[in-house]
Order: structure tokens, then sequence, then C-alpha cells
């Protein structure tokens, strides 16, 4: 098992700069996800870092040796691909097989190598079948186990459960989890789905435009994103965004209007803000609370209203053109046209200046600590099985 | 009461389908009927002709006159060294040629499918041999190979590779290899046209794994490439041995009725037309057409094992 380092990588096809130099460090056995719209560079971060495609400029290390004129092969590692790309004439147990057999490793090794593997995944009684004769669950097991047999420094997955059905989609994720913790492995993974982000990851590396916004564990994103962009990409729903206007500013926090009327002071480092100065006030529609609360309220008209069961999702329209979501419990009794008033705990409010950057919360929950607790607790338990 | 009205429902239904069925196999026959029509007498018809007159003594110059010899034309024809040399050069022939055809369409399909500059021109180009009509390339090789003034021995006569011309077409021991190298020109791109078709179904994906599983290029093709193709390959070297046996025009053009040259087809003709023997014509083109056949359904049937068996 190793770490990954990127240096400056940029990646151009022709004059169209697809990364714009990414610096990264990815620790021994940690989960990195890389995630972003469509077109932001990661899945050809990824490639980059797999040796399908050439890096233009910029270091790639891989366990301490640079890589950048290294073929795939000679990585060490090994990649799942969202389309599985098994091969359609071979059987599972020639499948994952065949990267060892062009290795010339020994007939017993590979045997016990793709039994284990097949083991870990469950999936020994699949071993003669063709990949067209099995479900997309159970091939994407068999792309999991082909990777797994390499015993490779780092596992790279492009967008691997975008093909299963929702149902499967959260069994694979639980699945992919339990892996990387048994494997002890590095793995780098790629998704446009914010919530196997989330849920996956030790590190979260957000990319926009071949550029990264953010690098952090899933709960300083969610709880200190950097930007609005991060913001709004993590978490689901969408953050509420409401332009507003700064009124004080004080070593407590800042004041800002609030669009249906009154102020509130929102608890940031007030940096070099003034009063005047254009802000973007931002609220998880989790953290909205219906019925109002004593600190700050928006008053505004439903418009639609979804009920999920265990909650409901509120689509409030407040003044003339700003609508806010917000996640009401299960039994609410909001119904369209109502006025109601929804109460903005401060506390858990963002607050972002005109070019985007957010101030800093100083009351935010310390919960990024916990994260490396668990962290440190499974290197624990790696040093002691393998001692 | 909730109940009855379902069941009733559900047999209501019955007959409805049923109709609906039935209208639809009735609408079938009526887009299936002027097909099947003129293959009747388009390719039912001449064949049946020719069996049946394989059985009869029937001359071209009084068709309306004959009488049945039974299977006499066949006994003659398979006591007949010519007919026997035809069956041997025609399936050589064939074989020598699709064989090589296969290969080098793969090669050129290979060639033509991979990612660069002016793709689309070669591909253009190499379908020029194809786009030829056989009269026209056949004419054109012939006169290429002619021994006096054919660009070939020209070519080996300048190199010094050769002291004098050779008759390529009229030489025994060349004519046959002269007339493969013809068709083997003319019908690759055929062939590299069906293969490159199979080739651009594969998905990229699959050589990016084999690029992460460390294969070689050599072992992509061979472990890869070729298996996941097969099937188009045996699609296109069944067209080709179809074709190829039923060769004509190429040796009718450049060797004429030459011994060494003669197709099952050639041979045919000539007893049909130049003699006028129909009757002994017409059994030469029914076994022609037997021996196709059985070829053809053992090549399937020996394919298909094959392709379930091999890995």
């Amino acid at each position: 098992m190793a770490d990954v380092t990127l240096r400056k990588v940029r990646k151009a096809f022709g004059d169209l700069e697809i990364i714009r130099g990414v610096d990264l460090e990815v620790k021994d056995r940690e989960f990195v996800v890389f995630v972003g719209p469509s077109g932001c560079g990661k899945s050809t971060l990824l490639r980059l870092i797999a040796g399908l495609e050439d890096i233009t400029s910029g270091e790639l290390w891989i366990d301490g040796e640079l890589v950048n004129d290294l073929p795939p092969a000679k990585r060490g590692i090994a990649m799942v691909f969202q389309s599985y790309a098994l091969y359609p004439h071979m059987t599972v147990y020639e499948n994952m097989a065949f990267g060892l057999r062009l290795a010339k490793m020994p007939q017993a090794e590979i045997e016990q190598r793709v039994k284990k593997a097949a083991q870990i995944l469950q999936m020994d009684h699949l071993l003669q079948r063709k990949p067209a004769e099995m479900s997309g669950g159970q091939r994407q097991r068999v792309a999991i186990g082909r990777a797994i047999v390499r015993d490779p420094k780092v596992f790279l997955f492009d967008e691997p459960l975008s093909n299963l059905d929702a149902a499967l989609r959260v069994a694979m994720r639980i699945e992919l989890a339990n892996l990387h913790n048994d494997l002890n492995a590095t793995m780098i993974y790629v998704t446009h789905d914010q919530v196997e982000a989330m849920t996956l990851a030790d590190k979260i590396v957000v990319l926009q435009a071949g550029e990264v916004e953010q690098i952090g564990s899933p709960l300083e994103l969610y709880h200190h994103p950097q930007n609005i962009f991060v913001a709004g990409f993590i978490g689901s729903p969408k953050m509420n965004f409401v332009d507003t206007v700064v009124r004080k500013v004080e070593a407590a926090g800042i004041t800002v209007d609030l669009p249906s009327g009154g102020t509130a002071r929102i608890p940031v480092e007030p940096g070099p803000a003034r009063v005047g100065d254009k802000v973007t006030l931002g609220i998880r529609p989790e953290h909205m609370l219906e019925g109002g609360s004593p600190e700050a309220q928006i008053t505004g008209e439903v418009m639609v209203v979804e009920r999920l069961g265990g909650h409901t999702f509120l689509y409030i329209k407040v003044g003339r053109d700003l609508v806010v979501t917000v996640q009401a419990g299960g039994e609410s009794d909001a119904g369209i046209g109502d006025t109601i008033s929804i109460g903005l705990p401060v506390g858990e409010a963002h607050l972002f200046d005109q070019n985007g950057h957010a101030f800093r919360r100083t009351q935010a929950p310390a919960i990024a600590s916990r994260r490396k607790e668990s962290f440190v607790r499974r290197e624990a338990e790696y040093s002691a099985r393998t001692h | 009461m909730t109940s009855i009205t379902v069941t009733d429902a559900a047999t209501a239904a019955r007959p409805e389908t049923s109709r609906l069925t039935r209208s639809r196999v009735r609408w079938a026959w009526v887009f299936l009927t002027p097909l099947l029509i003129v293959m009747a007498l388009v390719a039912g018809w001449p064949l049946g002709r020719t069996i049946y007159f394989s059985f009869t003594d029937a001359r071209l110059s009084d068709m309306s006159n004959y009488g049945f010899v039974g299977l006499d034309n066949f006994y003659y024809l398979l006591i007949d060294d010519q007919w026997w040399r035809s069956v041997f050069n025609t399936v050589t022939f064939s074989v020598i040629s699709v064989a090589l055809e296969t290969v080098l369409g793969m090669v050129v399909a290979l060639i033509i499918n991979a990612n660069m500059p002016g793709r689309g021109l070669l591909r253009a180009a190499v379908l020029v041999p194809w786009a030829i009509p056989t009269v026209v390339s056949a004419k054109m090789w012939d006169w290429m190979f002619n021994d006096q003034f054919g660009v070939i021995n020209h070519g080996l006569e300048s190199l010094g590779l050769i002291s004098a011309g050779i008759a390529w077409t009229a030489d025994p021991t060349t004519a046959m290899g002269a007339m493969i190298m013809v068709d083997v020109w003319k019908t690759t791109p055929f062939m590299a046209l069906l293969i490159l078709a199979g080739l651009q179904l594969l998905p990229g994906e699959i050589y990016e794994a084999a690029h992460v599983d460390g294969a070689s290029p050599i072992t992509v093709f061979f472990k890869i490439t070729l298996p996941l193709v097969m099937p188009a390959i045996m699609v296109a070297v069944i067209f080709r041995l179809l074709d190829a046996l039923r060769i004509f025009d190429l040796m009718y053009v450049m060797t004429g009725t030459a011994r060494e040259t003669m197709s099952m087809s050639i041979y045919a003709r000539q007893q049909l037309v130049e003699f006028s023997d129909v009757g002994f014509g017409s059994a030469a083109s029914t076994l022609l057409f037997l021996i196709i056949a059985l070829i053809t359904v053992a090549y399937i049937v020996f394919g298909r094992v094959n392709l379930s068996g091999g890995k």
C-alpha cells in the first residue's frame, strides 16, 4: 500500500487545458474521492494517475516513485471502470486471472488469489460464468475482483456505481466501505454523486473546471465549505443562498439584513468585511426550522410540498424572486399557499463575501477530529495485524 | 361482485387479443407474399428447372425435345477428369484466396481502425479495387500480366530478376497464382470493411483494462481483439467463400476455358453453352450447387463448434 502525490499536475488536449495544476497528497490507506460536476476533470485526473493519459506537466509520485513515464501496469495500480470493462469472451475466473497470467505468476498462486478475491466478494459460485450471464451488480463485483487480485498499491475507481440501480448502489457503497476497511488499501474514487463522496471518503477533493476547489474530510466540507461552489455542491438538497448586505461588523459576527425584514448576526470571523458590503447568506434546508425561532426568521408562502414520509421538503417563496428549501418534519401540516415563518438558527448559517469566499464560522461543531479518530483506530488495527 | 367483474373482463379480453394476433399474422403474410413470389420466380424456378434438366438429354438447339436419362448425366460427370480438375481448381482457388484475403483484410481493418489523420480518405481509397467491376479489373490485370508488354514483366526485368518475360496467365504453373493474386487484390477491401465493422463494435474501455493489466499490443490482439472480432470474421469468410466457389468472371476473362484454371462454373457453362449439352451442363450446375451448399453447411457447423468450444 502506498501514498500518492500530485505536484502541479496539468493536462491539456491541444489548446484545451482540462487539468489546471492540481496539488494533492493521498496518504497511505486513505479513501479519497474526487467529486465535481460533469466536465470538471475528475475522470481525467484519475486517468492521469492510472497512466491512461499522459501528464502534460507536473509530477506524479506513487509510493515514493516518480511514475510520470511508467505504463499503467508498472504503476502498481488497479482500476475499476464505469462500464466494468470485463473481457466478454472470458469467464469470471479468466477475467481475474488475465493480468496475473500476463505477469507470469505461477498457476497455483493465481488460483489462490482468484479464489480469495472471489471469497471476499462472495462470488465463488460465479467463477465459470461469462459476463453476459451476470447482472450489473455481479459484473461490478467481478470488476472489483479483477482489481483485488492484482494486489495493487492503489485502487482507482471511475464512477463504479453509476450504472447500477438505486438500491444496488447503496448496497455496493456499503460493500466498498467494508472492502476498504478489510483491504486497508489506498483508494481513489471518482463520482459525481456527492452522497457517495460523503459516505465513502476519508478525504474529498472537490473539483471544478480542472481546479481543486477544496480538499477536506466530508464533515469539514459540510461545515466549513471554503466557497459558495463547495457549499452548494456538498449537501442535498442544495444549500439556500440569500443575497444580502452587511449592516454591522463586530468581533462576535457579522449582522446582515434578512429578506423578509429584520436582521441576524451570523457568528463568523469578520475579517476585512465592512458595513454595506454585498454578501451571500447560506443556510442548509435541514437546519431551517419550520414554525420559526426566536433568533431570526423569515416569512414566505409555501409553493410546493414534497412529503417523503420521514421528512417533508417545503419550497417557500420569500419576497419576489427568492425560493428557499426547508426540510420540515414528516408530519408537517404545511399546505400550498400557506404563509409560514421559518426559523433561521444563526449558528448553522454560512456567510460568503462578494467573491464567494466563506467567512470562517466560529460556532460550527468540532466533528473533523472524530473522523481522524476512526482513521487512527484503523491504522492501529492494521499495524496490530501485520506485526 | 368485484370478482365477477374482474373475471368477465378477463374472459372478454381474451378473444380481443387473439383477434389482434390474427390481424398481425394476416398483415405479415400480406407483406411477405410479394417477396415470396419474386423469390420463387427468380430463384426457385431457375433452380428447379436446372435440377429438372439435369435428368434429361436436352440440347440447346432444340429445348422442346428431350427425353429423361435418369442419373446418366451425373454418372458421366463423376467419371470426367476435367470436372474433377475444375472442382480441385475452384476449391484451391477459394481456400487460398479467402485465407489470404482474411489475413490481409484483418491487417487493413486494423490499420484503418486506428485513430489517425486522413482516416476517412484512406478508407475510401482502400475500397477502390472493390468498386471496379471484375471484368474491368480482370482485363486490367491481364494486360499487366502480358508476357511482352506487361508492366509486371517489365518491372521484374528491369530489376534483373528475370531475363525473359513470363506468360503469367498462360503458363500452367503460374496461372492459378496470378488468378489468386488478382482476386486478393480485388476483394481484400470487402473483407477489411466487414472486419472493420466488427472492430468498431468493440468497447474501448476493454482495451484500457488490458492496458492496466499489462498486456502487450500483440497479446491484446491475440487474446482480446481476435476472439472478440471472430464472429464478424466468420460471417465475412462465409460471404467470401460462397462468392469464391462460384468464381467465373475473373477466370473467364483472363484464361478463358484453359484446363489449368477452369472453375466449376466455367465447366458448367462450357458444357451447356459451347457444347450445347443442356442436360449435362445442368447436371454440372446442380452438382456445383450441392458442393457449395455442402461446404457452406460444413463451415457453419464446424464454425459454431469452434466458436463455442474455442477460447
